[in-house]
This record gives C-alpha cells, structure tokens and sequence, in this order.
C-alpha cells in the first residue's frame, strides 16, 4: 500500500451553497414585523379565496387541515439580506385551494389578520411553488413567525410570504400591496434582485 | 418567544433628518384614522422591518412608512391627515396701506 496523503483522500470541501446576488447565510429565522403580532384563535380563524365576480370559497382551520398536506423542503431569501437554506414546512399547496376556483384574473393580493397585503401574479402561487403553511420545523408555526398560517412563496423574496394569511382576493388588475406602495419590487424575484422599483 | 417590541417616534428623527429640514420630533401629527393628534415621538415605531413603519399609539393604524433604498427614499405619510410643525415667530410684516 503506497502512502497516501491524506490532503488527497477527502472530497472536495463542499462549496457553499448558491445565494441570489446580494444576500447572506443565516442559520437563525430573524423575525421581521410590520407591527404588533395578531393573536388568531384556530377557532375563528378562516382562509377565503375571493374570486373577481365576488364568488368566495371558504376553509375553516379544521377543513384546511383535512385536505392533502405536503411538506417542501425550501430556502427562503429576505429582501433586507437574508436568506436561510433548506427549511421545512408543512401546508397545503395552492393548487389544491384554488382547484375549483373559477377565475379568468391574472392578479392575486394576499391579505393578512392585522392588515398586512401583498401582491403576485396568480400563476406564481401556481404549479406546486405556493403553500398556506401552519409548520415550520415540524411544529406549529409561531405567532411571530406568521401562525396560524402564512403564504409560502419561496421563489419571491419572503415579504410576499405574507403572515398570519387570512384570504386572497383575485383581480383582474394589478394592485401593490403594503411594501409594493412604499418604493418596494411589484414582482420580487430575488436571483434577479428586484428588491426597490425600477430594479 | 419574544413579541415584537417598537421604539418610540424619537427615532424617526435622524431617518427623517435626510428628507426634512425641520426637527419632526417636536412636531404633532393627526391619524387619519381616529383622529388622534399628538407627538410625533409618541408614535410606535416598527423598525424590524423593510423599512420603518410607525403606527398611531392610539389605534395602531400605519401613519407612516419609510423606506430607504440605496439611492432613493420612499415616504409614506396616508395615515398622516397633517404634520404640524413649530416654526420661529415670524417677524411681522407691514401691513397693506
């Protein structure tokens, strides 16, 4: 056996993993807030898609809970920096809600208990890239993380995540939501770093 | 786990220093939501955000928004009905003949 040094034995030191232009690795899950953190009891609480002929399609915590969950493993990436890799959740996918949903409108605004909105364009909350997620982490989503439930939208930068989600409305018209009304991205793509309009 | 706490409208002094001439701190502000007038100072004041956020300590409605890019700051001041600011005495004028 001839020697071999053991500088060539090893793999290749792992490469840190790919961030979007402009962002950091972060092990923690800084807590961001717009305002006071709403306290939503899971018994009064409810998720509705409002279509844009003003048909609604409500779910209770308990009817959501009944339908398909899925569990994406996916990095998220916040627009003042951060980004963390491969969290874990729990949800139900909004293919899954809006299947059944008649609309012709092009234009989601996600709002939230406490008032908080946010806009997207309804084919990115399409194809299995969109959860309402109640788990983070294998347990229940903490109030200042976003519980009950928030929007996972992990190909957007993380204010489109919308917290403590109560509902969509579809539109047939764009319409900027609380950060897109204050200089903020109206699309958010971060490996394109469309964080301030004009971006 | 910890609740998100805010600081007092006194820091919005130094943010706001780079778009107004005037000190905001000392000026009174109506939400246009309730009504309430009072201190700038006395607005709670969101910071752990992407930009600030000051809401009215009365109705916790949003009176201002402030966001600062690279290059470009972005007010927001909807909530706000008005801004009452304290000036010096004016000196008098003479009056029309």
């Amino acid at each position: 056996m001839g020697i071999v040094s053991p500088g060539f034995q090893g793999r290749p030191r792992t490469q840190e993993p790919a961030l979007p232009p402009g962002q950091y690795l972060t092990e923690d899950f800084p807590v961001l807030s717009a305002g006071p953190t709403p306290r939503v009891s899971l018994d009064t609480w409810e998720f509705v898609i409002a279509a844009e002929n003003g048909t609604e399609h409500r779910w209770s915590w308990q009817e959501l809970m009944a339908l398909p969950q899925e569990t994406p493993m996916v990095d998220i990436h916040c627009v003042t920096h951060w980004s963390k890799l491969g969290t874990t959740w729990q949800g139900v996918s909004l293919d899954t809600l809006l299947d059944g949903v008649d609309t012709g409108a092009h234009f989601a605004l996600a709002h939230s208990y406490g008032g908080y909105t946010t806009n997207l364009p309804l084919d990115d909350l399409r194809g299995g890239r969109a959860w309402v997620a109640h788990t983070f982490d294998g347990a229940p989503l903490a109030p200042e993380h976003g519980g009950p439930a928030r929007l996972l939208v992990p190909h957007l930068y993380f204010w489109k995540s919308a917290k403590w989600v109560r509902g969509i409305r579809l539109k047939t018209m764009d319409e900027p939501g609380f950060w897109e009304t204050a200089g903020y991205h109206d699309y958010g793509d971060p490996w394109r770093e469309q964080r301030y309009q004009g971006d | 786990m910890t609740e998100m706490s805010y600081l007092d409208g006194n820091m919005l002094d130094g943010p706001l220093r780079e778009l107004f001439a005037v000190d905001l701190s000392t000026a009174m502000g109506r939400c246009e939501n309730c009504g309430m007038t009072g201190s700038m100072a006395s607005l709670h004041v969101f910071s752990h955000a992407p930009g600030l956020v000051a809401r009215c300590p009365s109705c916790e409605e949003v009176m201002l928004r402030l966001v600062r890019g690279p290059d470009r700051a972005w007010l927001d001041l909807r909530g706000t009905t008005f801004l009452q600011v304290p000036l010096p005495l004016e000196q008098t004028r003479p009056g029309p003949l």
